[in-house]
């Protein structure tokens, strides 16, 4: 690894073959085995949700959009599909990836992968869709759950942070989202009314004095629309796509692709993460100190290099994949401890 | 299968009440034994070519009608019966006529498995049109008939316990469509792994409980077409694998051959085009014969300098269709791509691998064709700063209307279109926009491909010049018995849906 001084890692599948043999084999019989589900989600998908920033910037205030992605998606990949595995990693830039590891998701095809993704995917269109979340009714129990999410954050994120509602150029981009018949009435109110806060009430109001058919849901589906996790399925559904490895540094920021402590998610600041500059430099001022302190003292040179990462920032963000491991490893364990006891039945 | 020597030797069995009852005991099967009985090769021919014919109606009638519906139904039905096979189950005891729909039934789908398993795509389309089939046959049965039949294939499934029906009762209510709270409590509910109901997962019809998902009696179709799915795409791989043995019978090799390159007859990734169009013709030819989707696409390409991977894949290969080559390819897309962020280098690192790709040269070195209306309607639906996709399927009604009205259609025109769109007749929809487009009132053909509609446009505005090419190009190679196949798969290019029909079946009486 050293010799060849890589400028960045991928992670891939795992083949039937020596990747740097597979011209060799028979064509059709190179083919990935098995890899983790990944899912990723970048800040750029939420450009026409965001008002502070747009493509790759982000910010403290839409940071919230990550925490309410990753609350959802781990719920329902832990509750729904029952997945005991899923570690967390900031990109180093703009987003998140999800690394599924459960044996049973690593084995999934292309097929499962896709509908995976999709199942988890509300928010849907492109440049030429201007509302993207359409509920039907009854409203399925996994969206019912991510609602509870959203409401945790929506007024917090969107009404206070964003203001979403803050003007009429950017209200007219709520309203339009809403049934022709209220629109009108909502426009009135929303000009009396003083701040984004007020606003929604209103809206929520007059969406419910109203019998609406159509518009039932219209208050969850801005909520939706505004804070739902925006996936990029083409990397979940491949099994053969490539993610950036945890630990990499990003080539533009410098920032570590550290993983992410799920239990204390809400302090996770992506402003707080090593770059590679300040481990570089928190290294040289170890060694500096210590060949102060202790000049000559023959300790084994070994023994410390291999510990070197603790002594910089990036030690806590290494216990949360060493716990991950360990996880992993004893359920692993467990599991062949089941298989060996049936065999013994038998 | 056997293939007897005796070329002509007929042998039609007649059976006895009992054993035509244990052959095929069901209107529908899984088609897992292969039929064992000598047949002649006039009747294996016209087995072939009627199953061919049911397929091809029924992806047809997938396009204009929504599947499952009473028309789709009634007109499925009228084309099985006339065409003799078994649809529904009969009332009383079954009959020789039934019995000999069903064995044409077996037979016709183990040939055309023998057709049909040489490639991906001819694979993938046999899949889809044979479920299809299926779940037809699989509604058709009354209740007590669908116990008996997943009994007898060996299928049964384990409803959940009461009590475990009342923990979920919310959820399990809120995953199904239309369900009431008493239905609820008759209904039982199966449960699977979820990568077994993929079909429901999907578009969340379902309800998942830790990686489990909770089917009602109601969608237990979805499980079954599943298996049947799975089972066909293995047999097929199989059947892809002993396919040389068949191929080396000198009197079965061009009938299999013919009868596969039949299936949707046109094949755009051909090379005839290349090099006909040069670079500075493109805008002008995206205002006047590209579909909407493609000129969206153009539009977008010239104004942002950039496309995303769904939006280059889709206009890249619809290019390539045209008669784009290579070097084309690459020059119109650095060009572009280089007026905005991208710098030379970076196009070459970035971008050049994946349209070389395209066109066979890196990779697996597959030349890949361009994507027909089914593919761009149904996967990878635009997200987030994408611009590809079915202008007719992903964008909202009111935009729609708006592009239109730009392009100057007539208001009536743009409100016959968006009664399409509504009715889920996407390709309709574009056929009209064809059809006002061209000042035609009828287009005279169904459309099912981007480059379809590229052709066809060419075709009106040119006043019939590619037409005669194609003929002559068709006739010049007649003198070449050797390539007949070939030539008269291509010179069916140009023809409508029924007279390739007509066409495979002249082939087969010459033969």
């Amino acid at each position: 690894m050293q010799k060849m001084n890589p400028y960045k890692i991928d992670i891939g599948a795992v083949y039937s073959h020596k990747p740097s043999m597979h011209n060799s084999v028979k064509s059709g019989t190179f083919q990935a085995q098995e890899k983790e589900l990944v899912f990723d989600i970048d800040m750029t998908d939420y450009d026409d949700v965001r008002r502070c920033c747009s493509s790759a910037d982000i910010c403290n205030k839409c940071w919230t959009l990550m925490t309410i992605a990753m609350r959802i998606l781990d719920r329902a990949l832990a509750e729904d599909f029952g997945f005991q595995h899923r570690f967390w990693v900031y990109s180093g830039r703009r987003g998140v990836h999800c690394w599924v590891c459960d044996e049973s998701a690593r084995k999934l095809s292309q097929a499962e992968r896709s509908a995976v993704a999709e199942y988890l995917s509300v928010v849907k269109g492109g440049e030429d869709t201007i509302k993207k979340v359409q509920l039907s009714d009854p409203i399925h129990p996994f969206i019912r759950k991510s609602i509870t999410v959203v409401e945790k954050y929506f007024e917090q994120y969107a009404l206070v942070g964003q203001d979403i509602l803050e003007n009429k150029q950017n209200w007219e981009k709520v309203l339009a989202l809403l049934p022709e018949t209220v629109r009108e009435a909502l426009q009135k109110d929303f000009q009396k009314a003083r701040s984004s806060v007020e606003r929604w009430e209103k809206l929520k109001k007059c969406l419910h004095s109203q019998d609406l058919k159509k518009g039932a849901y219209a208050a969850k589906e801005i909520m939706l629309q505004y804070c739902y996790p925006r996936l990029d399925v083409n990397v979940s559904k491949g099994v053969n796509h490539l993610l950036k490895s945890p630990f990499s540094v990003h080539p533009k920021t410098g920032r570590i692709s550290v993983p992410i402590d799920f239990r204390r998610l809400d302090q996770f600041d992506p402003f707080a993460v090593p770059t590679i500059s300040l481990i570089c430099s928190e290294l040289d001022n170890v060694n500096i100190k210590e060949e102060q302190e202790s000049p000559g003292e023959g300790e084994p040179e070994v023994k410390r290099k291999t510990r070197d990462y603790k002594r910089t920032s990036l030690a806590p963000y290494v216990k949360v994949f060493e716990q991950f491991l360990d996880k992993l490893d004893q359920s692993r364990k467990g599991e062949l401890l089941l298989k060996s006891d049936l065999k013994r039945e038998f | 299968m056997q293939f007897s020597r005796g070329r002509n030797l007929k042998l039609n069995p007649r059976l006895t009440g009992d054993r035509k009852g244990e052959h095929y005991p069901f209107s529908l099967q899984f088609y897992q034994v292969p039929p064992t009985e000598n047949i002649s090769l006039s009747e294996f021919e016209t087995f072939a070519i009627e199953r061919l014919k049911i397929l091809k109606s029924i992806e047809n009638l997938g396009v204009s009608y929504v599947k499952g519906s009473v028309e789709y139904n009634t007109k499925l039905e009228n084309e099985l019966r006339k065409l003799k096979f078994p649809y529904r189950p009969p009332q009383n005891d079954i009959s020789d006529d039934v019995y000999d729909e069903r064995r044409k039934d077996h037979i016709s789908h183990f040939i055309l498995r023998l057709a049909y398993c040489q490639s991906e795509d001819l694979r993938r389309w046999f899949i889809q049109q044979e479920m299809d089939l299926f779940r037809f046959r699989f509604n058709q049965l009354p209740r007590q008939k669908v116990q008996e039949f997943l009994k007898y294939s060996g299928l049964e499934y384990l409803a959940i316990s009461e009590d475990e029906k009342k923990q979920h009762h919310d959820d399990l209510l809120n995953s199904t469509y239309g369900l009431s709270s008493t239905k609820l409590e008759e209904l039982d509910f199966y449960k699977v792994r979820f990568q077994d109901a993929l079909d429901l997962v999907r578009p969340r019809k379902v309800f998942l409980l830790q990686g489990f998902a909770y089917i009602p009696h109601t969608d237990i179709v979805t499980l079954i077409l599943n298996e049947f799915r799975t089972r066909l795409s293995k047999a097929l791989a199989l059947s892809a694998r002993s396919l040389p043995v068949v191929q080396s019978d000198e009197r079965l090799q061009p009938l299999l051959s013919h009868l596969s390159h039949s299936y949707v007859g046109q094949d755009f990734s051909s090379q005839r085009n290349t090099g006909k169009i040069s670079l500075d013709q493109i805008d002008a030819l995206s205002a006047k014969s590209f579909p909407l989707c493609m000129r969206q696409l153009h539009k977008s390409l010239r104004e942002h300098h950039h496309l995303r991977h769904g939006g280059r894949m889709q206009y890249g290969l619809f290019l390539k269709g045209i008669g784009l080559t290579l070097e084309q390819a690459l020059q119109f897309w650095r060009l572009e791509f280089t007026k905005g962020k991208v710098d030379s280098e970076k196009f070459d690192k970035g971008y050049a691998y994946s349209i070389r790709h395209n066109y066979g040269k890196e990779g697996k070195r597959t030349d890949y064709t361009p994507y027909s209306c089914m593919k761009i309607i149904v996967s990878n639906p635009p997200s987030q700063g994408d611009y590809h996709g079915c202008p007719f399927r992903h964008s909202d009604p009111e935009l729609l209307k708006q592009k239109l009205q730009s392009f100057k259609v007539s208001s009536t025109g743009i409100n016959q279109i968006l009664d399409l769109v509504k009715g889920m007749h996407y390709q309709l929809a574009c056929q009209k926009y064809f059809e006002l487009t061209h000042n035609v009132d009828d287009c005279g053909f169904s459309l099912n491909h981007p480059n379809q509609y590229f052709i066809e446009s060419q075709k009106l505005l040119t006043g019939g010049q590619e037409i005669k090419k194609e003929q002559t190009s068709g006739e010049s190679s007649q003198s070449n018995p050797q390539s007949q196949i070939t030539s008269s798969s291509s010179s069916a290019l140009m023809n409508t849906q029924s007279e390739d029909m007509e066409d495979l079946e002249q082939f087969f009486n010459e033969y």
